[in-house]
């Protein structure tokens, strides 16, 4: 099996809306959202939910007043600042928010007045789209651990890529450079930047690739609305060749992006003809032509 | 003050807005980019950067002549980051949480910290063009390849100062690092686009700010594009639109090179003048009613 994993490093750039479209050229394929903070892929893909399952992620302090002497060593040691002082009633208690859930005042309370509870961070699916199955998920508002949920939902997609024999695993992965963007791209054939034009574009971009290198994930480019400005487009082809990344292409500035969007329709289906459409063909083409996407890994 | 720019979705306009009413306000502003793993805000202001700092987060190491391999501090580690193998003790840096678990359990005082680096802070001032007045500057960078970005975000949130206005501009999101972004704000300043996935990505960041009970009022950029359900959930939800942007090539062409719209389209001081008058007074009005 393969996997490519679109991502942008600089939000809003377009990497849903292309992936939706890969998933209506590419045959033999599952689909897995991992931008689980903000997921919107499912906007594209209506997915009928055939399995749903609870994410438990990591636990959460909670004392309990009865058992509490209010000797305050948690505040002490927590170093997170969540351990906040009550004046009515007198004593201590934990601001779910800012608890880590690292546990040191439940094992070191003398009292043994802190419980641990597990906590249910989000759900995650199995879904059947019209274009082949989907792995995705909702992690909770102002939940932690989005990685672990990220590294899960990849896990799933490629348990059931192997199980149905299935070619292509295609990730929409989220922006940014940190937590949840690491665990998406571990072993993957090839990421695919989205990027555009745009000062901030060429900087997120440059991280990304940066990112890339550090774990050696071969990685590709390609320009979303690129005439906006058609310079900074040819800077970013110079920056590609500079940080060894294959140019994929670029899609001209296309309404018909939104359009699409709106009817929650990928852009392959309500205008195969548009520029921006016959752009991207052409991207997928170059991706699937690459020599990190021949490559079979065995996962 | 402090006001927390935000918006679920990417790439909707959160630095647009946070550095050109920082610019239009002018006077007393400090500006926090708390996208730390993409910080962009440096692009469109250009400060002169006079201060760095290592944002550093402690670490265990194990004395081995005092480790008497009891894995108390295994044990503890919710996690993974310490494995105790037979007579060795392995610790995973990229994996601790920094929360001192080991150090505090370890009964043979065999644990010490170490400082990881996990980015950096800089801080400049903002050199004023005609008419204007020094704008301060603040941003953190999450080192290529480490996952943590929240402690860089509290760093940064640090240098905000009550006396100043202090215009955070957060990550996407609705998880922990953007919660670290918008905790202890006056306001909240939502930016989002009038399609279908600003509209979902922004029902989330509502939820967010929401649980954090901080006043919040939106933004549309783009407008013009995509359908008015955006519009209609603002209405439902009571949520103030403060301000629209439409969706205008010459604004997307400035950005593209780093220019701010009240350089490119000076008629927006005004309307970057107005919206700051209403987060005023909106949170004037949640300071009053508490």
């Amino acid at each position: 099996m393969k996997e490519l994993v679109v991502l942008s490093g600089k939000g809003g750039t377009g990497k849903t809306s292309l992936t939706g479209a890969f998933a209506c050229l590419a045959e033999n394929m599952m689909l897995c959202d991992a931008d689980v903070d903000a997921a919107d892929l499912h906007l594209l893909m209506a997915p009928e939910i055939l399995e749903r399952t609870n994410f438990k992620g990591g636990n959460e302090a909670v004392i309990n007043p009865d058992k509490c002497t209010g000797c305050g060593l948690c505040k002490e040691l927590c170093r997170f600042d969540a351990v906040l002082e009550t004046l009515e009633p007198q004593g201590f208690t934990i601001d779910s928010i800012d608890c880590e859930g690292c546990g040191v005042c439940v094992d070191l309370c003398p009292e043994q007045a802190i419980d641990f509870p597990r906590k249910t961070c989000g759900e995650w699916f199995v879904s059947k789209t019209r274009f082949g199955p989907m792995v995705h998920a909702r992690l909770g508002i102002a939940e932690e651990n989005s990685g672990r949920l990220v590294a899960l939902v990849r896990e799933e997609a490629k348990k059931r890529v192997r199980e149905q024999h299935l070619d292509l695993l295609i990730t929409d992965g989220p922006p940014g450079i940190g937590c949840p963007v690491i665990a998406s791209l571990g072993q993957a054939n090839c990421i695919l930047i989205v990027t555009e034009p745009t000062v901030s574009g060429i900087h997120d971009m440059e991280r990304v690739a940066k990112l890339a290198a550090h774990f050696k994930i071969p990685a590709m480019a390609c320009v979303n609305k690129y005439d906006l400005n058609p310079d900074q487009a040819e800077a970013i082809k110079a920056i590609a060749l500079e940080h060894k990344i294959q140019f994929a292409g670029q899609i001209p500035f296309d309404p018909e992006f939104v359009n699409a969007m709106v009817q929650g329709k990928t852009i392959m289906e309500t205008n195969e003809d548009s520029s921006a459409a016959k752009a991207i063909k052409e991207i997928w083409q170059a991706v699937m032509e690459s020599p990190a996407m021949k490559l079979e890994r065995i996962i | 003050m402090i006001i927390s720019i935000a918006s679920g979705k990417g790439g909707t306009g959160k630095t647009t807005v946070a550095t050109n009413l920082s610019k239009t306000i002018g006077k007393n502003v400090k500006i926090l980019d708390c996208d730390v793993e993409e910080p962009n805000s440096h692009l469109f202001l250009n400060p002169v950067i006079n201060g760095r700092e290592n944002v550093i987060a402690p670490i265990p190491e194990i004395d081995d002549e005092k480790c008497t391999y009891c894995k108390k501090c295994m044990d503890i580690c919710r996690f993974g980051a310490i494995a105790v193998v037979g007579k060795k003790v392995i610790t995973f840096p990229e994996l601790c949480h920094s929360c001192g678990g080991c150090k505090a359990v370890c009964p043979e005082d065999a644990v010490t910290e170490i400082d990881r680096t996990l980015g950096i802070i800089e801080t400049g001032t903002i050199k004023p063009d005609k008419n204007e007045v020094e704008i301060q500057f603040v941003h953190g960078l999450l080192d290529i390849g480490q996952v943590m970005s929240p402690p860089i975000i509290k760093q940064v949130i640090t240098h905000a100062r009550q006396e100043d206005i202090n215009i955070i501009d957060a990550p996407p999101g609705t998880s922990c690092p953007v919660i670290a972004a918008m905790k202890g704000a006056d306001f909240v300043l939502l930016v989002t686009e009038p399609t279908p996935f600003g509209l979902h990505d922004l029902t989330l960041a509502v939820e967010a700010v929401k649980i954090l009970g901080i006043p919040h009022g939106l933004v549309i950029n783009r407008a013009g594009l995509g359908n008015d359900d955006v519009k209609t959930y603002a209405q439902k939800e009571n949520i103030p639109i403060l301000m629209e942007i439409p969706f205008d090539k010459r604004i997307a062409q400035a950005y593209s090179k780093g220019e701010l719209i009240i350089s490119c389209l000076p008629e927006y001081k005004v309307k970057f003048s107005k919206l700051y008058k209403q987060i005023k007074e909106l949170a004037e009005q949640r300071r009053q009613a508490k």
